[in-house]
């Protein structure tokens, strides 16, 4: 096909695509003109019956729980595949690559920022049923000062500090116990993933009943999930670099 | 609140154009980090601070950070031979 063909069927498709769109932008509620009655329900009736501050997590982890289920898993079977087709290119198991850390404000400030970024995350996953945040947030972030200790110091403390079995282990545990919960409820409440805990008071800690336990699986979860997905990418990217000599290193 | 409102869309809309015309993948997964902190800006505008966390820790650490390694992996293979 020809430049000036592709141009021209580019023209008729991309103008009939863009009247189409617009067409449908007409018909849309205007800016900031909420029609749905979900999320009114929600607002309404979240705190007074779950108890919790953030309605955002109480739907998350309360309302919609059974979403968040399916998310878990998708998250721990994608994590699953990345490891079962990278984890075979074990050819790297004692190098020694020579990725030292060169600048000398990288290597203090990212080492400063891995404590803060622990407790961001801790606090993120803790209080996400109070204030914006949750297991998912919190997890992400602790997963991420583990990606900033790489960067600050070598790649060798990285592996060290990230051993697989235990990963995989806490992954499990936390996919596994979102799964124990929402089975607890059913026994004891008659419907899957039903709270069964006291509501306790909103606001605190000790609110939202079995809402922090699922938010704390599911923190474990994504935690370990994503430093496993970086320890796999980064054995890759480490590759790339010269390996130092023997007996040296 | 209008005038950030349309700051946070107008910046949103703007790195957004800037990521699909980057054409060295290295560079683009730059532009694309700083295009989710326009995200992250327009959520928090928006009032969904919840959505606004996500998309901070996703797009500008986990998501970068696997883009960035497999470029670097896959830059050699790509050279013709």
């Amino acid at each position: 096909m020809s430049r000036r063909q592709r141009l021209v069927l580019f023209s008729v498709t991309g103008c009939g695509l863009g009247g189409f769109v617009l067409w449908g932008l007409h018909g849309l509620p205007a800016f900031g003109n909420y029609a749905g009655a979900y999320g009114r329900l929600f607002n309404s009736v979240g705190k007074s019956e779950r108890h919790v501050s953030n309605i955002v997590g109480g739907i998350v982890f309360d309302f919609r729980g059974f979403d968040t289920l399916g998310e878990e898993f998708i998250l721990f079977s994608s994590v699953m595949g990345v490891s079962f087709i990278l984890r075979s290119s074990s050819a790297v198991k004692d190098q020694s690559p020579l990725d030292a850390v060169s600048s000398d404000a990288t290597r203090v400030v990212g080492a400063l920022m891995v404590p803060v970024t622990v407790i961001l995350g801790l606090w993120l996953a803790a209080f996400g049923y109070v204030t914006p945040g949750g297991g998912f947030q919190g997890g992400v972030a602790i997963a991420s000062a583990f990606a900033l200790l790489w960067i600050a110091t070598s790649y060798r403390s990285y592996r060290k500090l990230t051993p697989p079995d235990v990963l995989d282990a806490v992954e499990g545990a936390g996919a596994a116990s979102y799964v124990v919960v929402g089975l607890i409820g059913l026994a004891l409440d008659g419907a899957y993933l039903s709270n069964f805990l006291p509501l306790g008071s909103a606001g605190t800690l000790a609110s939202g009943g079995s809402i922090g336990l699922l938010n704390w699986a599911s923190a474990l979860e994504v935690a370990a999930a994503n430093v496993l997905l970086y320890r796999e990418f980064f054995q890759e990217y480490i590759q790339t670099f010269p390996e130092a000599q023997r007996g040296r290193g | 609140m209008i005038i950030l409102q349309i700051f946070a869309f107008s910046a949103a809309m703007l790195l957004g154009i800037l990521v699909v015309f980057s054409h060295d993948p290295l560079r683009q997964t730059i532009v694309n980090g700083v295009f989710g902190l326009a995200l992250v800006v327009l959520f928090v505008v928006l009032q969904a601070p919840d959505v606004a966390l996500s998309e901070l820790v996703v797009g500008t650490v986990a998501f970068p950070l696997v883009l960035l390694a497999t470029i670097a992996r896959t830059k050699d293979t790509e050279r013709p031979q």
